[in-house]
């Protein structure tokens, strides 16, 4: 219960995004030459060359924005699939020491859904469910190939932006190999033996029985440095145990929660810059990263204020502190806050802390991130793409407003790209207001809520929030295991994904075929600071007035509640 | 058809590769680089049992030791094959009289003033090993009598065993496991 420290907290937190920009600036280079080709030369090149003949892809051979989408959904399919098969047979299979059966098949289902899809939304404990081979040859390879799959059309929407007068936007096969094994592999690699010299477990014990202080303990191990680590470089999130990254064998130390934040916010803070090296200029870049960090700073300051005033409710009965439910000692409110900022101003969703025990307001910060369609650095890819989004929006708004062309980097904005632009940032929210106000009128759904009063509507909302924009975090109250919320929940994710993914995609096809006209009078510069308020100002009205009245009968009644000293 | 054939063969190899060889050989690697750390940080006593690990809470009640943060795991407190939160609401009925009922145990202790709040309020993992210095200095006037121990040495220990981690954010803080293992030897080297 250390008083947290205001000024040094800020202080670590502006070297914290010093080094991350910088980091992010030279992957950026990097990861623009691994999607150029540039390491096809010398032995990995023989590697890849061997590969794609096995598989059977000519990699010169790129497609239009159907053949991408379709061998993206292909792929995903396939792995749902094996996924799904995976969880149900695993009591058959070994590395099972503890000899788990199979998962119940609707688990199964949002199981397999919520990781193909990049959400990682748990509704299974980890450590008293899955095998050691289910968490590793599966979950840790959906870690991957979802977060590669973002990657991939992040990409592809790139391309289909700064390249003209062809329907060509790439190659997926060449992409997706690329991307997992020059880009995730190496830094994952890296990564996991940090976090091992720290003190997380990678294992394939049985579970350790122990005498200690307080009797007898079994203490569950396993595989688990290797999914940490992908799990928050691809912000996927998803804990090998149940309680995630709170989790003393995840996280043990404030060393590797820095640096699973770090994890967390890297390759969604490049990718804006791997977008200004090719569309040649990094102000752009640095434009779209500009807008991501007012957003995530505003968000960071925010929570960390409302914690730092903590519960009055358990400060009055003699407690003295911040309120420490459902968080851990080691990481301090700094720590904390930042976690839970990073985690859904990307698509992450993994936790340090449980949000359910956050402040009211605490808790909307990670809510209103969500629902802002996580495009603060956002999901790896998706953020990126979903960005994008939001700036055809702002442009075409802008455009309107004081009556120029709207124009993209020199690139028209037509109906087509309008009415994609709309789907991508419209779905999730959709999404999030109907089946909540669903789950409200079906029988029984009301009764896996924890908490009574607005806290139990907060715990609802935020969890299709959480599954419609892929996320996976959860005021973890609520209890989603029922056939109901898994069988729901796979349809938010399913539809939060890949929606927007295959809108975004058309949109880049419809943009590549376009002849690029040179900057004008008439032209609206989007890389100017004005530019990167307006769009702020757009993502805020658009996330805040759909969800307002969500919040006013959730977290901020509950706020009012709690300073008069009542409860629910 | 040939997108599905692609689908699957790509699918397989970077199964492979992800999802077994890399695993497997990183397993290999810390299983010799960091063997203690990979295998969990496991504390073992004099005779070669294992009494817990260093990263893993306990669910200490005697007296004349230090407790460590309310845990709420399901089925026991401190289950480390099932970790957990309570997860209650900060205007939850239940999480108020959970707090209220903690003090009063601490008081009924001997722990006098304010309670520092992770000493009553249940951490996110439910095996949080640690507590901050001030819960465990709160604890030092109880522990050193039931242990007949003087005071002043007991703090003393205390503030040995505090780490305070050059990392920004954290605070000063204590592994209790380790506390009260030094406990232990203080008290065994006191005896006559």
């Amino acid at each position: 219960m250390t008083i947290p420290d205001p000024t040094s907290d800020a202080i670590a937190l502006g070297i914290f995004l010093a080094l991350l920009t910088g980091t992010a600036l030279l992957l950026s280079r990097y990861v623009s030459g691994v999607f150029a080709g540039e390491l096809s030369h010398g032995p990995p090149g023989r590697i890849e060359e061997w590969l794609f003949r096995l598989v059977r892809t000519d990699p010169l051979r790129e497609e239009g924005w159907r053949g991408y989408a379709r061998n993206m959904l292909v792929f995903n399919v396939v792995g749902f699939l094996f996924l799904f098969s995976l969880l149900l047979l695993q009591g058959f299979l070994p590395l099972n020491p503890q000899g788990y059966g199979a998962f119940a098949p609707h688990v199964a289902l949002n199981t397999a859904v919520s990781f193909v899809t990049n959400t990682n939304w748990q509704v299974y404990a980890g450590e008293t469910t899955a095998s050691y081979l289910a968490q590793m040859a599966g979950l840790t390879v959906q870690n991957f190939l979802s977060a590669g799959t973002g990657i991939c059309i992040a990409l592809a929407v790139m391309r289909g932006i700064t390249r003209r007068t062809t329907p060509l936007i790439g190659n997926f096969w060449v992409d997706i190999t690329r991307c997992t094994l020059y880009i995730l592999l190496p830094i994952a690699f890296v990564a996991s033996l940090l976090l091992v010299s720290q003190g997380v477990v990678q294992n394939f014990d049985p579970y350790v029985h122990a005498d200690g202080y307080g009797g007898p303990q079994t203490i569950a191990m396993g595989p688990v440095a290797t999914q940490e680590t992908i799990k928050n470089l691809g912000t996927n999130g998803g804990g090998f145990f149940s309680a995630n990254a709170a989790h003393p064998y995840e996280n043990p130390t404030a060393l590797t929660n820095l640096l699973e934040i770090f994890l967390i916010l890297l390759i969604p803070a490049t990718l804006p810059f791997v977008f200004g090296r090719m569309a040649g200029t990094m102000r752009q870049g640095w434009a779209i990263y500009a807008a991501m960090l007012v957003i995530f700073v505003g968000a960071l300051g925010a929570l960390y204020a409302v914690e730092l005033a903590g519960n009055p409710l358990v400060t009055d009965l003699g407690v003295a502190g911040v309120s420490m439910e459902g968080k851990e000692v080691r990481f301090g409110l700094g720590g904390t806050a930042l976690f839970t900022t990073a985690t859904t101003a990307t698509s992450c969703g993994a936790v340090n802390a449980m949000f359910d025990s956050l402040t009211p307001l605490g808790g909307m910060v990670p809510l209103l991130l969500m629902l802002l369609g996580e495009v603060v650095f956002g999901g790896v890819g998706s953020g990126f793409y979903t960005f994008v989004g939001f700036m055809v929006l702002s442009v075409f708004v802008a455009g309107l407003m004081i009556g120029r062309t709207p124009e993209f980097l020199g690139k028209k904005i037509d109906v087509p790209e309008m009415r994609m632009a709309v789907v991508t940032v419209l779905a999730p929210g959709v999404l999030v207001v109907v089946l909540s106000a669903v789950s409200l009128l079906v029988p029984g759904a009301l009764s896996a809520m924890l908490n009574p009063g607005p806290h139990g509507l907060s715990e609802l909302v935020y969890a299709f929030a959480s599954m419609s924009n892929n996320n996976g975090s959860a005021f973890g109250g609520l209890d989603g295991s029922s056939p109901y919320y898994a069988v729901a929940g796979s349809l938010a994710m399913a539809v939060g994904r890949f929606v927007p993914a295959v809108a975004m995609l058309a949109l880049a096809g419809s943009m590549a075929q376009k002849k690029r006209v040179p900057p004008g009078p008439g032209t609206l510069p989007t890389s100017s600071a004005t530019f990167v308020l307006w769009t702020v100002l757009v993502i805020l009205i658009v996330g805040v007035l759909t969800f307002f009245p969500l919040f006013a009968t959730g977290p901020i009644a509950e706020h009012l509640i709690m300073i008069e000293g009542g409860t629910t | 058809m040939s997108s599905w054939k692609t689908a699957i063969l790509l699918f397989a190899v970077l199964t492979a590769v992800v999802g077994v060889v890399y695993p497997v050989a990183f397993t290999l690697v810390v299983g010799v680089a960091f063997p203690f750390q990979a295998h969990g940080s496991l504390v073992m006593d004099a005779e070669g049992r294992v009494v817990g690990s260093a990263l893993i809470g306990q669910n200490v009640t005697a007296p004349g030791y230090f407790q460590g943060r309310p845990s709420a795991t399901p089925y026991t407190a401190y289950n480390a094959s099932h970790s957990g939160a309570s997860n209650l609401g900060p205007t939850n009925p239940v999480l108020l009289e959970e707090v209220a009922g903690r003090l009063a145990a601490l008081r009924d202790a001997g722990v006098t003033g304010q309670v520092p709040s992770d000493l009553v309020q249940a951490s996110g993992s439910g095996l949080d090993p640690h507590i901050s210095l001030e819960a465990a200095l709160v604890q030092v006037p109880a522990v050193a009598k039931a242990r007949g121990l003087p005071e002043e040495a007991v703090a003393a220990l205390v503030r040995a065993e505090a780490i305070d981690p050059l990392v920004p954010f954290a605070g000063p803080h204590v592994n209790v496991l380790s506390l009260n293992r030094a406990l232990d030897d203080l008290a065994a080297g006191q005896s006559p």
